[in-house]
């Protein structure tokens, strides 16, 4: 079995019935999406299969082969933050970070999606996701930003300044 | 992981392949959309010898044609958006939109029933709506009442697809848990078909119910509040994680007059 992992290619060598967020996890060691409940119910696993956003708890691989996975490692980077990034960033959108990627892979969908989603919209889109710190204001207040552009990334400068300090003590990937 | 390293896994990539591999459907774990059943094999509930991931296997998309709902097995639930009432309503709120997106109309109709909470939201609104179950197995392929389907065991049958008459009015009332996403602890489907009203509850037992005597109230009378009276001629409410069956009692004939009056 194969997958595209943000855009690198992987062979897969887990039973087909091993889970993508294990695959992702154990095998591939890319540890953005979390394991919470591992029944679908938190929304920590979200990660994109070809473009949408898909608990990876409730997915065995062998039913993704050969699909294009999207998770938090290919977003952006501590000096070059993606828009949901910096959005998460600028609305103190993250506590403890368990919950983060998650709800950042189906901001970015949504992202994708375009169109100029209503608040409730996105309510409903990030409805499968629980946090247990912040509450969601600040979650949606931030993929609210997301949408509609209004996102400083410091992309378009040469230097990303301060900000781009700052965005390292957010990055995902902690706590593994 | 132990529980999946002895399966033997056949990924469908046609209808007739899905049929062939499930065969008579023994010590076969059929794995459609995987929100129910993914998590039984990964928290080692279920170690299934051979599983059939029906994702390739076609079997999606939901036609209206000729006053008939066709809705092929895997077709997900977020697609029933596309179904008339009560069945599009009641998957509106199952789980949230990315669940919705990958759990299917199949596997939702052989959700075993749950310990702890119900399964299988969507029956009550097929059993409303009279549906006819297509289905393979050890005797072939075989057409029933989803009342019939429900009856006999569901895991001995391979869904294909699920087909009604459109219905001239539908309609459902539920009590409904708010969480970050909601789910349904008690609804009442009904919906009339060629003049005549079906209703169905669910979350009220291990699997959905038909209400007859409550239906033949109404078709008496016409009178909501008389068919919420002879509800729990049909059904025996029980406790569980979600509520007591005190609580089922005293609201079912609530809901009943409630989608009784929203028929129209």
């Amino acid at each position: 079995m194969r997958l595209t992992v943000n855009g690198t290619e992987h062979e897969v060598l887990s039973p087909p019935l091993t889970t993508l967020l294990e695959v992702l996890r154990e095998e591939l060691s890319i540890t953005s999406p979390k394991a919470g409940c591992q029944q679908g119910g938190c929304g920590a696993c979200t990660v994109l299969v070809d473009g949408e956003p898909r608990r990876s708890c409730l997915t065995p691989v062998a039913a993704v082969d050969g699909a294009r996975i999207a998770t938090v490692e290919g977003l952006g980077t501590p000096d070059d933050l993606s828009v949901v990034q910096a959005a998460f960033h600028e609305h103190y959108a993250a506590q403890c970070g368990f919950c983060t990627s998650g709800f950042m892979m189906a901001a970015q969908a949504l992202v994708d999606r375009g169109g100029e989603p209503s608040r409730e919209e996105i309510r409903q889109a990030l409805s499968g996701h629980l946090c247990r710190c912040t509450g969601y204001v600040k979650i949606i207040d931030a993929v609210t930003a997301a949408v509609n552009g209004e996102v400083d990334t410091g992309r378009s400068e040469a230097d990303a300044g301060p900000q781009g300090e700052d965005a390292v003590t957010l990055i995902p990937g902690s706590p593994a | 992981m132990a529980a999946v390293d002895a399966a033997e896994v056949v990924v469908a990539t046609s209808a007739q392949e899905a049929v062939e591999a499930f065969g008579s459907g023994a010590d076969v774990t059929v794995v459609a959309g995987g929100t129910i059943v993914v998590p039984e094999i990964t928290h080692g509930r279920l170690r299934p010898r051979r599983a059939l991931l029906l994702g390739g296997a076609g079997l999606a998309g939901l036609t209206r044609e000729a006053g008939r709902t066709t809705v092929g097995a895997m077709a997900t639930v977020a697609a029933l958006d596309q179904a008339p009432e009560p069945l599009r309503s009641t998957a509106r709120h199952v789980a949230d939109a990315e669940i919705r997106a990958q759990a299917t109309l199949g596997g939702n109709l052989c959700a075993p029933p749950g310990e702890q909470s119900p399964r299988g939201d969507l029956q009550a609104a097929l059993i409303a709506l009279g549906a006819q179950v297509r289905s393979a197995g050890a005797d072939g392929e075989r057409t029933e009442d989803v009342e019939e389907f429900l009856a006999a065991s569901p895991g001995g049958r391979l869904v294909l697809d699920v087909s009604f008459a459109d219905p001239q009015a539908g309609s459902t009332a539920a009590v409904r848990r708010p969480h970050a996403h909601a789910y349904t602890v008690l609804a009442v489907c009904a919906a009339r078909t060629g003049g005549q009203v079906r209703i169905a509850a669910s979350g009220a037992g291990p699997r959905a119910v038909r209400c007859r005597a409550a239906e033949a109230a109404f078709a008496d009378a016409g009178d909501a509040q008389a068919a919420a009276d002879r509800v729990l001629d049909d059904v025996t409410p029980h406790d569980d994680a979600l509520a007591s069956a005190w609580y089922r009692s005293r609201t079912l004939p609530v809901l009943v007059r409630r989608a009784l009056t929203d028929l129209t």
